[in-house]
C-alpha cells in the first residue's frame, strides 16, 4: 500500500544544514522504503534527500524553512523522522562531547 | 633580514621550521581505450577512495572522524559520479570526465555567499585529487614531521595524513579560518595562519605566528634567536596554565574559586571539556533570536536549553533571558528609532511588555530544568517590582504546565547587577536568588561612556573606582544575605583585575572558556 507524507521544519542548526547534518540526514533518510525529498521552497524545487551531494547543494541555513515529502509505504514516518531530527538539532550537543 | 608577510590567524602558536610547499602534482595518466573498461577504472578509483579513508578514519575520533565521514558519504552517492560517467559513456576519458564534473560541485561551493559552505570546496577538491591519484595509481605519501606546510589552501586530508608529533605549522596563501583544516589545527594545537596572499618564491624557512596571522619568510640569524625565544617563552606560559585547565581554581591560600564559562550557542559546547568548568555562568539565549528569523517556538528553545543543561551534567547553567534592545536590535521586538536605545526599551523591560515572547521563553525553560541545574536570570533590573513580576509569571507558566501534565521543575530566578540603581542598594533585591554582576553594562552606566566609542574608551574602565566599590558592595551584602554572587563581565576575563574581584570577596567568576586555564593558573598566584 503506498501512501503520501508532507511537513516541515525551520532549521535551527547553528550554520544551517552543512556537512555533519547532511551526513545524519541522508543516513536516516536511506532507511526508509519510500521515496523521500526535502525542498528550501513549499513549491520546490524538490531534491532526493537521500543523495548527500544534492542536500549539500541545497546550502540551507538557519532559520529557513525546510520542506519534506515523501511517497511508498513508509511516508508518514519518513517525514516524520526527518522533521524530528532537524527539531532536534540533529542531536549536535549532547552525543559525544 | 627576512621579508614580514600578514594574514589572518587561523589556530594560535608559535612555529619555524622548513617549509613544505603542497602544489598540485601533474598526474600522468593514458586512457585505457573503451567507455566500458574507462567507467570501471573509475569506480575502481574512487572504491580505493573510500578505502582509503575508511583506513584513515579508524586512526582518528571526534571532528576529523566526522570530516572523513562527510567525504565517504559525498564519494559513496552516485549523484556525485553521475555526470563523469555520461561524459565516459560519450567517450570522454576518466580523469577528465571526473576532474570536469568535480569542478562543476566544486564551483557550486565556491559560488556560495556563506563561509560555510565556501570552506566546504576545500573538502571537494581533496575528494577529486584522492580519486584523481587512484586512477593514475599514485600513492599517497605521507608528510615528514617538523615542517611549515604551505599552499593556496590545504586538504583535510593531507593534515591528517601528516605525522605532527615533531610539530609543525601551517601556512596558506588562500584558505579560511572556518575550513576543516583550521578546525583540525585548533584541535590539534598546530598553528596555522590562512589569507597570506603571496609568499616569495624559493623561500626555505618560515616562521609562522597563529595568534596574530604574521608570517616571516627566509628570517635572519638575530630573527630567529628573537622568534625561538619567543615561542619557547610562549610553550613554558601555555604549559603552565594548561596544567591548570582541568584542576579546580584554588588561590594561595587554598580557597576555592568558581570559575563558570560564559557562551552564546551550542556550537560553542563541542570545544570545551566540560571538566574544566565549574558550570555555565552566563548563557545568552540571544542566539535563538536572530534579527530576521521568526520568533523560536517553545519546542525549539527546550530542546536547546535542555542540551546545555545535559552538557553540563549537574553543574549549575545559568540562562538569561532574552536581552535585546540596546545595541541588539531584532525586527518584530525591539522599538525603532528610539533616542537612545541603551537607556530604553531593552532587557526586562522589554520582555515584561511583550509577555507572549516572555511567557514561552519562560515555559521552555521550566520544562528543560528538570534535565540538570538551571537557573533563570533576569537581565537589565532595575526596581524590585520587575523581578516580582518576572516571578509571577513564572510560577503562572509553571502551574499551567502542570496543570497541562508537562514535566517542568520551578528554577531559581536570579538577577544581572548592571544597572547602578540596583548595584547601590542590592538590599532592595534580596528577593533574588542569586546576583551575577555584569561588569560591562555596569561600568558603561557609571562612568556614562561606550566602550564602541574608541573617543571615550579610556573612560569606560571597570576598574574606575566607584565601580569596584560597587561590586564590593553587592559581594559583600550577598554575603550577609546568603544570596550567591557572581561576575560574568568581560572584567573577569582579564587576569589583571584578578585581585581586585577577589579582594571585593568574589568567589564565583563567569569566563570566556578560552581564558579557563590562564585565569586559574592567575589564580593559584593570588
Amino acid at each position: 500500500m503506498s501512501e503520501t507524507a508532507e511537513g516541515s521544519v525551520v532549521i535551527t542548526h547553528d550554520v544551517g544544514l552543512h556537512a555533519r547534518p547532511s551526513v545524519k540526514l541522508t543516513k536516516l533518510a536511506k532507511g526508509f522504503t519510500s521515496s523521500l525529498e526535502i525542498a528550501g521552497a513549499a513549491e520546490g524545487p524538490w531534491i532526493d534527500a537521500k543523495s548527500i551531494v544534492k542536500v549539500m547543494a541545497l546550502k540551507a541555513k538557519q532559520h529557513s524553512t525546510l520542506f519534506v515529502r515523501a511517497a511508498g509505504v513508509d511516508a508518514e514516518a519518513a517525514v516524520a523522522a526527518v522533521v524530528d531530527l532537524v527539531r532536534r538539532d540533529f542531536d549536535e550537543a549532547g552525543d559525544g562531547h | 633580514m627576512g621579508t614580514s608577510h600578514q594574514g589572518t590567524g587561523a589556530s594560535d602558536g608559535l612555529f619555524l621550521g622548513p617549509l613544505r610547499w603542497l602544489g598540485r602534482t601533474a598526474l600522468k595518466r593514458q586512457p585505457t581505450g573503451s567507455a566500458e573498461s574507462e567507467a570501471a577504472a573509475l569506480a575502481e578509483a574512487i572504491a580505493l577512495s573510500v578505502g582509503e579513508l575508511a583506513a584513515l578514519m579508524a586512526r582518528v575520533d571526534g571532528e576529523a572522524q566526522d570530516i572523513l565521514g562527510f567525504q565517504v558519504a559525498i564519494l559513496e552517492d552516485d549523484a556525485l559520479s553521475a555526470p563523469a560517467l555520461a561524459a565516459i559513456a560519450a567517450g570522454t576519458p576518466a580523469h577528465e570526465a571526473w576532474g570536469a564534473a568535480l569542478a562543476g560541485e566544486i564551483a557550486g561551493y565556491e559560488a556560495s555567499d556563506d563561509d560555510y559552505f565556501r570552506a566546504r570546496a576545500a573538502d571537494l577538491r581533496d575528494i577529486r585529487d584522492r580519486v584523481l591519484r587512484n586512477l593514475a595509481g599514485y600513492t599517497t605519501t605521507q608528510h615528514r614531521t617538523g615542517a611549515v606546510l604551505a599552499g593556496e589552501d590545504i586538504a583535510p586530508t593531507v593534515f591528517l595524513e601528516t605525522d605532527w608529533s615533531a610539530g609543525g605549522a601551517v601556512a596558506l596563501t588562500r584558505g579560511s579560518t572556518t575550513s576543516h583544516v583550521a578546525m583540525l589545527a585548533r584541535a590539534r594545537g598546530i598553528p596555522m595562519v590562512v589569507g597570506l596572499g603571496a609568499l616569495p618564491a624559493h623561500c626555505t624557512t618560515l616562521a609562522v605566528d597563529g595568534g596574530s596571522g604574521h608570517v616571516l619568510a627566509d628570517p635572519d640569524d638575530a630573527q630567529r634567536r628573537d622568534f625561538a625565544a619567543a615561542a619557547a617563552a610562549e610553550a613554558q606560559t601555555r604549559a603552565r596554565e594548561e596544567h591548570f585547565r582541568l584542576r579546580p581554581a584554588q588561590r594561595r591560600s587554598g580557597a576555592r574559586i568558581d570559575i563558570l564559562i560564559n557562551v552564546a550557542g551550542v556550537d560553542e559546547l563541542d570545544h570545551i571539556d566540560h571538566a574544566a568548568c565549574d558550570g555555565i555562568g552566563l548563557m545568552r539565549s540571544e542566539f535563538l533570536f536572530r534579527d530576521g528569523a521568526p520568533l523560536p517556538d517553545e519546542e525549539t528553545q527546550y530542546r536547546a536549553y535542555r542540551r546545555f543543561v545535559e552538557w553540563a551534567q549537574g553543574r549549575p547553567v545559568t540562562i538569561r533571558t532574552l536581552d535585546i534592545g540596546g545595541d541588539k536590535p531584532v525586527r518584530g521586538l525591539t522599538p525603532d528609532g528610539e533616542a537612545n536605545p541603551f537607556l530604553g526599551l531593552r532587557g526586562v523591560r522589554l520582555t515584561l511588555a511583550r509577555e507572549d515572547v516572555f511567557r514561552t521563553q519562560l515555559r521552555a525553560l521550566a520544562r528543560a530544568a528538570v534535565h540538570g541545574n538551571l537557573k533563570i536570570m533576569l537581565p537589565m533590573v532595575t526596581v524590585p517590582d520587575e523581578l516580582a513580576r518576572g516571578a509571577t509569571l513564572l510560577d503562572a507558566c509553571v502551574t499551567e504546565l502542570e496543570a497541562q501534565g508537562v514535566a517542568c521543575h520551578r528554577p531559581p530566578l536570579g538577577i544581572m547587577v548592571e544597572v547602578p540603581a540596583v548595584a547601590v542598594v542590592p538590599e532592595l533585591f534580596s528577593e533574588a536568588a542569586f546576583f551575577s554582576i555584569g561588569s560591562n553594562d555596569l561600568t558603561q552606566y557609571v562612568t556614562a561612556s561606550s566602550r564602541d566609542d574608541a573617543r571615550v574608551a579610556a573612560l569606560n574602565d571597570p576598574a574606575h573606582p566607584a565601580v569596584t566599590a560597587l561590586i564590593a558592595r553587592v559581594a559583600r551584602f550577598g554575603r550577609e544575605a546568603g544570596i550567591p554572587v557572581s561576575l560574568c563581565g568581560d572584567m573577569a576575563s582579564e587576569p589583571k583585575h584578578l585581585a581586585t574581584l577577589l579582594e571585593a570577596g568574589l568567589t564565583s567568576l563567569s569566563v570566556a572558556p578560552a581564558r579557563i586555564a590562564r585565569l586559574k593558573a592567575a589564580i593559584a598566584e593570588l
